[in-house]
């Protein structure tokens, strides 16, 4: 990427403006600009405004001060800190070592464990904090009750609703994202460098300790970075534990600040852009850390077969670890979700209880419309937004490394920027953006399209960009050369080419957005409610049972648009 | 026919400077022949090619294939890609993973101008399949076929549309040696049977030598010498066509004084040769005296009578199967030679180096030295 270019490039930019070639890339900085600075733009603006929408612009520097001078300042960082440092050693703690036990280790049955270690990414993050308040609750959590009988306790040994409980809620769903970035780290290493210190005299500990972990430092850096970065953004457990319990990050004071009466607009947009900086801070360490750990010759892109150790005995242990693991962290949350959703009212599992389960909570949603209305929006949005932002970003996907036009770096950039954007400064943002806008979208589902595009672009430039540079230039030329046109080219060669990674792209940015929690829970109101807001807001309102159901029913179409997804990847046939 | 003048193609560059890909050069293939480009990477051969292809725009020339004029600067006439009358070969063969094998040869049937019935489509397909030995294996997955298999398909879709010109990137340099020994046949006699006027695009100089009607030999975006394969090899006009070509001795020296026939005499690093001279070399100017290695005779006793014998002493001996490879060193200068089997030289012995007087060049000086 070449940043010193520009003048050159402008000069060379004017006269080609006639070309329509020129314009597509225009057309795609504009929509860049629009969806992804623009509200950006408008947060920092809307930060030094005294008012929201006002007539003029007055200047000011109060919302700053309510934000950062408070008597909370101290203990809003304090515990944003703890919580994203917290749930970033945790999870990459969990994620590391199920990652070794799988992908290096003789352990046994670890074949079994590699597809359901991935299974929580299907838990919706507020599904995941209700469930383990089910079961962690000081009150009435199954855990607490089964562990005061089992051991004859006064108090229950456990309370979710603390610094620990958030911490906890938020890494077990996290693990599978760390799980995956390790076991990537650990299959790209070259066994040979483990075999030579095997070959020097070192035991498997001392090549573990010595070889293996020191080579991995650099991607294990970067890991725990954009966990922390992650975690920072979310308000899945900030939300259903935090406040509550009256433990407050800085996403949660964000939601505070708008969710008072009068909301003060200011304040949360001078808290947002706080959170914005940290975390574009954070992700473009990132981006400088996996540079870094490009240079580090273990990870080549090469497929190696890895060594596995030896773990001898030990290996049952590790046995051990895995089906704990996988019962209490994977199984235990969707069983506790299922039962609750046959119960009337909530209560602890006993045989007592057996005879009073029952089918009133979904015949309830059955006739309840705002769950149908919810529904309906949710895979309305889903579906749309992974469309739209396929769409867009293949687009600049092939301008970036396709056309070779000058300037294209800047679509490249601007597609990136989003994903330093927690999802509730986004929410902020839009909510300063549209209120004052000319065509009344807010509070539509409209803005929530917009808001979910905004902010999967990385992920569809991710699967599109990668799509596209596996297709070796000359497959286009060659349909170039058989008396193609540029539409022939495209339907006949690129478009089928393209398809199995936008295909998976798409499924990606379908699930994500199905889920999505801390951006809706600004945009949502009224006819545009979601699902995971309307989760949020009957838990509030101490219908659990009632949630528990629309939980199962959310985990169950989840399940059904990843199986309609294998079907027709199948149909659209991806072979090799 | 392929007639291109005083083509042009700059590229930028990271500093900022465009670099001349092809500079100025003008070449015709005439109908039915094979004309190789030839040169090492970035030479610009392969630019040239796609420039005649449609896949780049040249800065300015002409270019013309089949009697139409598919580019000129002059009155910005441009022919996209799929309108010119071209089959093209890449060096990655592009055959697309997706298709099958009749698919993918039956493509540019189906896009192509003017429309053709299913029966018509299936029936050109075959053939041209059948052209390249590849009949019965339609229905298979292009990626299922073999690197050579590849290759035939690729050529097959070249060939199917019956273009006017037949355009070749390197076409062999994926396979693996005895395979390409065979297709070279192959491909030679193809174009041989079809008599489709075909441009080839190689940094090899057996494939050149081998196939081709006419080289050119190209270096830095120019061509730099151009004529029949045995023309090229026996008769370098410049020192990087003589070290490109085959494997060269070169002796650095300076022209002493022209004699009669193309000959001269040159005062040289292993002492007075007499050589062949081009008429651009002027006395008292540096030279540099070309020979190949399998012109060069040892002799183990002094011969008499003879011009051209330096003493050296043996410094190494290969045996390489076809001929010995012996280097022999005069002095500071070594200089390589094939021997036939026979001869039995060992290490560290005396020798006399015959350099034949007929087989001896004098090249104007390129600087850099003699390699």
């Amino acid at each position: 990427m070449s940043t010193i270019a520009l003048p050159r490039s402008i000069r060379r930019t004017f006269p080609l403006l006639r070309e329509p070639a020129l314009l597509i890339p225009l057309v795609g900085v504009g929509v860049l600009i629009y969806l992804a600075v623009l509200p950006l733009f408008m947060l920092f603006y809307g930060s030094f405004q005294a008012e929201v929408a006002p007539r003029q612009f007055v200047h000011t520097l109060q919302n700053y001060q309510a934000a950062y001078a408070s008597e909370y300042t101290y203990s809003t960082f304090k515990n944003s800190v703890i919580f994203a440092s917290g749930s970033a050693g945790l999870t990459f703690l969990f994620g590391t070592i199920l990652a070794w036990l799988v992908e290096r280790t003789n352990t046994p049955l670890r074949i079994i464990f590699l597809p359901l270690a991935v299974v929580p990414l299907i838990l919706p993050g507020v599904l995941e904090s209700i469930a383990w308040i089910f079961l962690l609750s000081p009150k009435f959590g199954y855990l607490n009750v089964a562990l005061m009988a089992l051991f004859g306790l006064e108090s229950a040994p456990f309370n979710i609703f603390s610094l620990p409980g958030m911490i906890w809620a938020h890494s077990v769903g996290q693990v599978p994202l760390a799980f995956l970035m390790m076991v990537a780290a650990f299959k790209s290493m070259d066994p040979s460098l483990e075999e030579s210190a095997l070959m020097s005299g070192a035991g498997t500990w001392q090549t573990l300790r010595r070889v293996t972990l020191p080579l991995l430092m650099p991607t294990c850096g970067s890991v725990l970075l954009i966990l922390f970065v992650r975690t920072l953004e979310s308000f899945e457990s900030p939300a259903l534990i935090g406040i509550p319990a009256r433990i407050y990050v800085y996403t949660s004071e964000i939601y505070l600040a708008f969710n008072e009466y009068p909301p003060d607009y200011g304040r949360g947009a001078a808290l947002a852009v706080g959170l914005l900086l940290l975390s574009a801070a954070g992700v473009w360490l990132y981006t400088r850390s996996t540079r870094e750990v490009k240079k580090f010759q273990t990870v080549t892109g090469k497929a190696f077969r890895p060594r596995q150790f030896d773990l001898g005995p030990w290996r049952w242990a590790g046995f051990a670890f895995l089906t704990t693991y996988f019962l209490i962290v994977v199984l235990l949350p969707f069983l506790v979700m299922l039962w609750a959703s046959f119960l009337p009212f909530f209560a602890t599992p006993s045989w007592d209880a057996l005879p009073k389960l029952t089918f009133e909570n979904y015949q309830y949603l059955y006739t309840f419309r705002p769950f149908w209305r919810a529904m309906q929006n949710s895979i309305l949005l889903a579906v749309m937004t992974a469309t739209a932002a396929m769409v867009l970003t293949s687009l600049v996907a092939w301008i970036v490394y396709k056309s070779r036009l000058p300037g294209s770096w800047m679509l490249d950039f601007l597609a990136f920027v989003p994903i330093t954007v927690p999802g509730i400064v986004l929410g902020m943002a839009l909510i300063l953006l549209y209120v004052a806008f000319p065509i009344p979208i807010y509070g539509t589902i409209w803005v929530l399209l917009i808001a979910y595009v905004t902010r999967y672009i990385p992920y569809g430039m991710r699967a599109a960009s990668g799509s596209i540079m596996q297709i070796h230039g000359e497959l286009e030329e060659a349909a170039a050369a058989s008396g193609a046109s540029w539409w022939e080219t495209f339907k006949r060669v690129t478009l089928p080419l393209l398809r199995p990674g936008l295909a998976a792209g798409w499924i990606y940015i379908c699930i994500v957005s199905f889920r999505e929690f801390s951006t809706s829970v600004l945009l949502a109101t009224g006819d545009s409610q979601v699902l995971s807001i309307l989760l949020f807001g009957m838990f509030e309102q101490g219908q659990v049972t009632v949630v528990a159901a629309i939980g199962i029913l959310m985990i169950l179409t989840l399940l059904a648009i990843v199986a309609v997804f294998y079907k027709l990847s199948g149909r659209v046939g991806i072979q090799t | 026919m392929i007639e291109i003048k005083t083509l042009v193609k700059t590229f930028a560059d990271r500093s900022s400077d465009r670099v001349r890909a092809v500079d100025h050069v003008s070449f015709k293939v005439e109908d039915g022949r094979f004309y190789t480009l030839l040169g090492p990477s970035g030479c610009g051969k392969t630019t040239t090619l796609r420039c005649i292809a449609g896949l780049e725009r040249p800065d300015s020339g002409e270019i013309e294939v089949a009697g139409s004029k598919v580019y000129s600067s002059a009155n910005g006439a441009f022919v996209p890609a799929y309108r010119r009358p071209i089959g093209m070969v890449f060096q990655s063969y592009a055959i697309w993973p997706h298709l099958t094998v009749f698919e993918n040869v039956a493509f540019p049937l189906r896009v192509g101008k003017p429309r053709l019935g299913g029966d018509e489509i299936t029936r050109k397909a075959r053939g041209a399949l059948e052209q390249v030995e590849l009949g019965g294996l339609e229905q298979r997955m292009a990626t299922q076929l073999s690197g050579g298999q590849q290759q035939r398909l690729a050529l097959a879709r070249a060939l199917v549309r019956a273009p006017q010109v037949l355009l070749l990137d390197e076409p062999l340099s994926n396979l693996d040696a005895k395979l390409r020994e065979r297709m070279r046949v192959e491909l030679r006699e193809l174009q041989r049977r079809l008599r489709i006027t075909t441009l080839y695009v190689t940094h090899d100089q057996i494939e050149a030598l081998s196939m081709s009607n006419t080289i050119a030999v190209m270096s830095a975006g120019v061509i730099v010498q151009e004529g029949a394969p045995r023309e090229i090899y026996m008769h370098p006009r410049t020192q990087f066509v003589a070290q490109f070509i085959g494997s060269t001795n070169q002796v650095g020296g300076r022209l002493r004084a022209l004699e009669s026939e193309g000959r001269a005499s040159v005062d040289s690093e292993v002492g007075e040769l007499l050589c062949g001279v081009t008429s651009e070399v002027a006395a008292g100017s540096q030279v540099a005296v070309v020979i190949r290695p399998e012109d060069l005779i040892l002799h183990p006793r002094k011969p008499s009578g003879l011009p051209n014998v330096v003493e050296g002493k043996v410094a190494t001996v290969m045996f390489l199967g076809e001929y010995l490879d012996c280097t022999v060193e005069i002095g500071k200068k070594v200089l390589q030679t094939h021997q036939p089997r026979s001869l039995g030289v060992r290490r560290g012995e005396a020798v006399w180096v015959e350099l034949p007087v007929s087989q001896c060049l004098a090249l104007p000086s390129e600087g850099g030295g003699a390699g």
